[in-house]
């Protein structure tokens, strides 16, 4: 499997959060969803964010996905460089084969036929869905389901990928294995990874540093390195420390807002 | 497969393949096409078979003479002999060729007003609830206007046909494009999908089965419009069938006249049967078929 004519033209892959701020509604009735947040994401890094409710954990992948404008602040991503956003749910498009699902940003950077298909193909592979290709989206486990949405970001071509809860609505058997997938295809595809989770775990299972968002404003409150060595798994007693130490935390901001 | 591989060994492919082969394991059913296509068609064979046995139930009480309420029997031997007949081909062409010009007539304003009103937040707020008010109007109280307009011609017919059935095409395009799921468009544009391509990839193919049954739904008024149209507008130089239906009944050929309908009836039928297979072909297309298959 050769995955080299897929590395991102832009090796930038940094993403740099300056005091962003987001406010939603106008006069009395705003609401602020994110309070100066700055954050520094290395090329190649994989940050997880977590947070409880309101944290505005979605907001802050919309804004940086360029689906939604700050507030105040500024978000810096390489020159040219478009993130791709997965999200809870798969967002496949129904009326598409998984093959033309993952076509689908082939055909709007404007790719030949042939490349499109060899480069189909080969994103099938990687997600291990060769098979799979002719089948629509509601034939497919939920599982699967993300494989193949993860296989249409790829297609972007992207040093920077956002994941909003991307595996909460999976069962755990199929989630640890996507955490494998997944953490293979960053390292191999050297990607900068931005994953908002409500799951402590599966923060430390997968980042190189976890973020905690406060909630309502969310301000980011702590900050930890996993210095884990990978592969990791999600039942390690280093792993159960770590986010041990992330829900103690979180349990008190949650507290917080009990008064 | 990079050789500092941290996952993705042999044992995790297995399980990924494995874990993919239980879940959709079972899914597929697939009963006999032709035992599903007779298990639709016979209880619409029995119900076709109980109304003409009803017909004929009627017609043997005496309630009406027989020139007026002709049995099932002398209508379909006439029928058979309209249907070897050059006078329902040559109407039934131009009556197809009516339906059609008047019905892509229709498609094409009430797609282009379904977009605009879509769209534009002040035609929405000015034609939204017209469109639905139109859609009330029974297309027969269209004609006396019509006729001031356009006198005795197709126009008149054309005229009534668009405003009849623009109107549910457009409610459909509008309905279609309000219901698209917007976590779709932000897919879309995530993708790259922008202005008209995000119409093209994302909106335009979510609000399909929308805009079908629209028009479904447009298809019905314009043939009950063109059907109207041709009782009253007769142009002799032309025969069409409802003309045909007109002249029966000035001449009280009563097994003809029902002949006649009949032939209305299944016109009707067909094409409805067409745009009901094609939302059918693409509600499966999408999952979102009933266990039932409708």
């Amino acid at each position: 499997m050769t995955s080299t004519t897929t590395t991102p033209r832009s090796a930038t892959g940094s993403v740099a959060l300056r005091g962003v701020t987001k406010v939603y509604g106008q006069g009395e009735q705003a609401v602020l969803a994110l309070d100066g947040v700055s954050l520094d994401v290395a090329p190649g890094e994989f940050v997880c964010l977590v947070g409880a409710s309101g944290c505005g954990k979605s907001t802050l992948l919309n804004l940086v996905a360029g689906l939604d404008r700050v507030s105040g602040g500024r978000i810096d991503l390489g020159e040219g460089v478009n993130p791709g956003l997965m999200f809870q749910e798969s967002a496949l498009f129904p009326w598409l084969t998984v093959e033309g699902n993952v076509e689908v940003p082939l055909k709007l950077r404007g790719l030949p036929r042939a490349e499109r298909r060899a480069r189909v193909a080969e994103l099938l592979r990687t997600v291990h869905l060769s098979e799979f290709g002719r089948k629509r989206p509601h034939q497919l486990s939920g599982g699967m389901r993300q494989r193949v949405a993860l296989a249409r970001t790829l297609a972007l071509d992207t040093p920077v990928l956002l994941m909003d809860e991307p595996f909460g609505a999976l069962d755990a058997m199929t989630r640890d294995i996507l955490h494998d997938e997944l953490e293979r295809i960053w390292s191999e595809r050297k990607l900068t990874v931005i994953f908002v989770t409500h799951n402590v775990r599966e923060a430390a299972r997968l980042a190189d540093r976890i973020i905690l968002l406060s909630s309502r404003p969310g301000r980011i409150i702590y900050s930890t390195e996993v210095d884990v060595p990978r592969p990791r798994r999600i039942d390690s007693p280093e792993i159960a420390a770590i986010a041990a130490d992330v829900t103690d935390r979180l349990r008190t901001e949650v507290g917080r807002h009990g008064q | 497969m990079a050789s500092d591989t941290l996952a993705g060994s042999p044992r995790t492919d297995a399980e990924i393949s494995g874990l993919d082969a239980l879940e959709i394991a079972g899914q597929e059913k697939a009963p006999s096409r032709l035992r599903r296509g007779w298990s639709a068609l016979w209880p619409k064979l029995a119900a076709l078979a109980l109304a003409i046995a009803l017909w004929q139930a009627v017609v043997w009480t005496g309630w009406k003479d027989p020139w007026a309420l002709p049995g099932p029997a002398v209508v379909f031997e006439d029928l058979g002999h309209y249907l070897v007949s050059s006078a329902l081909w040559e109407g039934l062409a131009t009556t197809a060729r009516r339906a059609a010009v008047g019905f892509a007539a229709a498609v094409s304003v009430g797609l282009l007003l379904g977009l605009a009103v879509a769209r534009v937040k002040v035609l929405r707020a000015a034609l939204g609830s017209m469109i639905t008010a139109l859609q009330t109007m029974p297309s027969i109280a269209w004609f006396p206007l019509a006729i001031l307009l356009f006198q005795l011609s197709e126009q008149a017919i054309f005229f009534v046909v668009v405003l009849g059935a623009a109107p549910s095409v457009a409610n459909g395009v509008i309905h279609g494009v309000d219901y698209v799921p917007p976590l779709l468009v932000r897919a879309g544009r995530n993708l790259g999908a922008h202005g008209l391509n995000l119409y093209r990839y994302v909106i335009a193919p979510a609000a399909l089965p929308a805009i079908v049954a629209g028009l479904k739904q447009g298809w019905a008024f314009a043939w009950r419009s063109l059907m109207a149209g041709e009782l009253l507008v007769v142009i002799a130089t032309r025969t069409s069938i409802g003309a045909q239906l007109t002249y029966a009944r000035e001449l009280s050929e009563a097994p003809r006249l029902m002949a006649i309908m009949i032939v209305i009836l299944v016109v009707g039928l067909l094409v409805d049967a067409a745009f009901g297979a094609a939302d059918k072909a693409i509600r499966r297309r999408w999952g979102v078929l009933d266990q039932a298959g409708n």
